[in-house]
């Protein structure tokens, strides 16, 4: 069994935090934490607009395990446990499609789209113990939906999504807000896998530290096209923020202008009027000031414990399972207004392309770097990855105050605490004191 | 343009099969050889060079999310990044070697020729083999007597980029 004490060292006195390297590397570490995090938290699974008919459906594996969703001839969105209640087969068996019924091909049992047991092939072969109705699809203890985000959690006394999502909540809003008509994913995903731990990748994802030397290549091409980077703004007062229950946000200035609604020249003289409108739209219900935050703020949400949105010129919906501790999958998936069209839709995929996605000019150079990280690992002679940037001081984006809220909360599960403070002590006394 | 003879037997002169597989050949061993500005030669003024994702192939770089949609802008941007060494998953620069087969030269329009062929790509790095898989859509032009790509379609039929982890090089 290994000991779990004194994987963190988080001392604010000194400054200092580290996390002890076998948190990457370890199989027992992977095995609770499928106990202790992903069984125990609340966990994305899929967002409203994909499954859009009445009998759409999609197939998705969450911590592992095999599930589908399905809109049903009613309407409503249901989640699955993806096995046949008869014998264990995978009832869906494609990874989408439209249907009102789903039978499995093994001994022919049939479900309608809302999971109930709707024919047994000779059935009286089956005694008065058999109860057909009990025989139903069974889906997750919970499954809630957050402005169209739909989450599941395999812990019945998992609290409520509200709550769970804490401070996180404001910045979905601002997200979804940009939508006149709603959100919806963009049809087409990235599926990758990283030869490293999945924490490396929440680390990466909110990193603002590496941007500048990792990317170089990136900001070459942007300022060969003509862009400037201006200064920094943040959304609430501080551009990296724990949002409470391990949630955390990196927040910093867009480097290009954003369909939503921030014009660039760039998007072409013929984009113009329109994003004006856009914006024009979100001042009258929003006021200014918020307006500022949806249309020139970009950020990097992290929704504990392994979902990210990047809120940028795109909006990037990234999720991310460990198979082994040294290898995780990845798939990510572009989310736009369902109302956004023509132009201004091909400047966002655009955009989506030259930073994001495996062929971007940036996200190849961060799956090298967790790579290497985790290469870098087997070393083993140095035993603590450092993240105590900033610890002493009111955090700025390159620090790396919001890893740190991550690690925290990912500790306190592990040491079966459950919600912990993940803030960093220096900073709260500070705010204390103000009050 | 020289006269195609579509299956012809007379050895002395190229079907128009040939000389298309010689171009693609010849793409391919600009590609392993990382004679990238070469490469980057071979397209249109007008080029475009796209690879969808896996769960897409038909997708549209206008309104679905795509892997790669490169201009002629980008495209440059492209080959300046895997030429820098900070072009970090491309730094050093691994191994490849492309297999083109199966091709079929399927439309002729004017100066105008489809051609769509089978793939593998392997890629040796860090210890690593990973093999891409797909077909070629090739829409060449002739330009002053020579074939251009004017448009360049790279589709994959592996289901994830499992052993990838990104689409690095060109394919």
């Amino acid at each position: 069994m290994v000991e779990l004490r004194g994987l963190i060292i988080d001392n604010p006195k000194d400054g200092i935090f580290r996390v002890h390297r076998s948190a990457m590397t370890s199989p027992e570490i992977l095995q609770m934490e499928q106990e202790r995090v992903f069984n125990k938290c609340w966990l994305y699974l899929c967002h409203e607009s994909e499954v859009e008919n009445p009998g759409d459906y999609r197939r998705r594996n969450v911590a592992g395990r095999p599930l589908f969703f399905a809109r049903g001839s009613d309407g409503k969105v249901r989640v699955f446990l993806n096995t046949c209640t008869h014998r264990g087969a995978l009832i869906c068996r494609r990874d989408q499609g439209n249907t009102e019924v789903l039978q499995c091909f093994y001994h022919a049992w049939t479900f309608n789209n809302h999971g109930e047991l709707i024919g047994v092939p000779d059935e009286a072969g089956y005694g008065k113990g058999f109860n057909r109705a009990e025989m139903g699809l069974k889906s997750p203890p919970r499954v809630d939906n957050y402005r169209g985000f739909i989450f599941i959690s395999f812990n019945p006394d998992v609290e409520d999504l509200m709550t769970y999502l804490a401070d996180a909540r404001d910045y979905i809003d601002l997200i979804v807000d940009q939508a006149e008509e709603g959100m919806r994913i963009i049809p087409g995903s990235n599926r990758y896998f990283i030869k490293a731990n999945w924490k490396l990748l929440v680390e990466n994802s909110l990193d603002g530290y590496h941007v500048k030397p990792t990317h170089k290549t990136y900001f070459e091409y942007v300022t060969s096209l003509g862009v400037k980077t201006s200064a920094v703004q943040t959304a609430f007062g501080r551009p990296a923020r724990a949002l409470g229950n391990g949630h955390a946000v990196e927040e910093h200035d867009g480097v290009r202008g954003r369909p939503i609604a921030r014009w660039s020249p760039l998007f072409g003289e013929e984009t113009k009027e329109e994003i004006a409108r856009i914006r024009a739209r979100l001042v009258e219900k929003f006021g200014e000031q918020r307006t500022r935050l949806m249309a020139d703020v970009s950020r990097n949400l992290l929704v504990y414990p392994n979902l990210i949105i990047i809120d940028s010129i795109d909006i990037t919906v990234r999720i991310f399972w460990p198979i082994t501790p040294e290898l995780m999958e990845v798939t990510a998936w572009q989310l736009a207004p369902k109302e956004e069209k023509g132009e201004l839709l091909a400047r966002r995929l655009d955009n989506f392309l030259t930073f994001h996605g495996p062929g971007g000019f940036a996200t190849p150079d961060d799956v090298e770097a967790i790579e290497s990280c985790q290469a870098g690992y087997k070393a083993e002679g140095v035993e603590w990855s450092e993240l105590s940037r900033g610890m002493h001081r009111e955090a700025i984006a390159e620090d790396e105050l919001q890893l740190r809220a991550f690690w925290r909360q990912w500790y306190g599960y592990m040491l079966g605490r459950g919600k912990v403070d993940t803030k960093d002590p220096v900073v709260r006394e500070r705010s204390s004191a103000a009050s | 343009m020289p006269e195609a003879h579509l299956g012809g037997n007379d050895n002395s002169v190229p079907t128009l099969r040939e000389e298309v597989e010689d171009f693609l050949y010849q793409e391919a061993a600009l590609l392993d050889e990382w004679r990238l500005d070469e490469w980057l030669a071979l397209f249109t003024v007008d080029g475009r060079y796209v690879v969808p994702t896996t769960d897409l192939p038909e997708g549209d770089p206008k309104k679905e999310l795509v892997f790669i949609d490169d201009d002629m802008v980008r495209l440059r941007a492209r080959v300046e990044r895997l030429k820098s060494r900070h072009g970090h998953r491309e730094y050093p620069w691994s191994r490849t070697r492309r297999f083109i087969t199966n091709v079929r030269v399927k439309r002729l329009e004017g100066h105008n020729i489809l051609v769509t062929s089978s793939f593998v790509v392997y890629r040796f790095r860090m210890g690593d083999t990973s093999p891409y898989v797909g077909w070629y859509e090739h829409r060449l032009k002739q330009v002053d007597g020579e074939l251009k790509i004017q448009h360049k379609r790279t589709v994959l039929d592996m289901e994830t980029l499992r052993e990838h982890g990104a689409v690095s090089i060109i394919l």
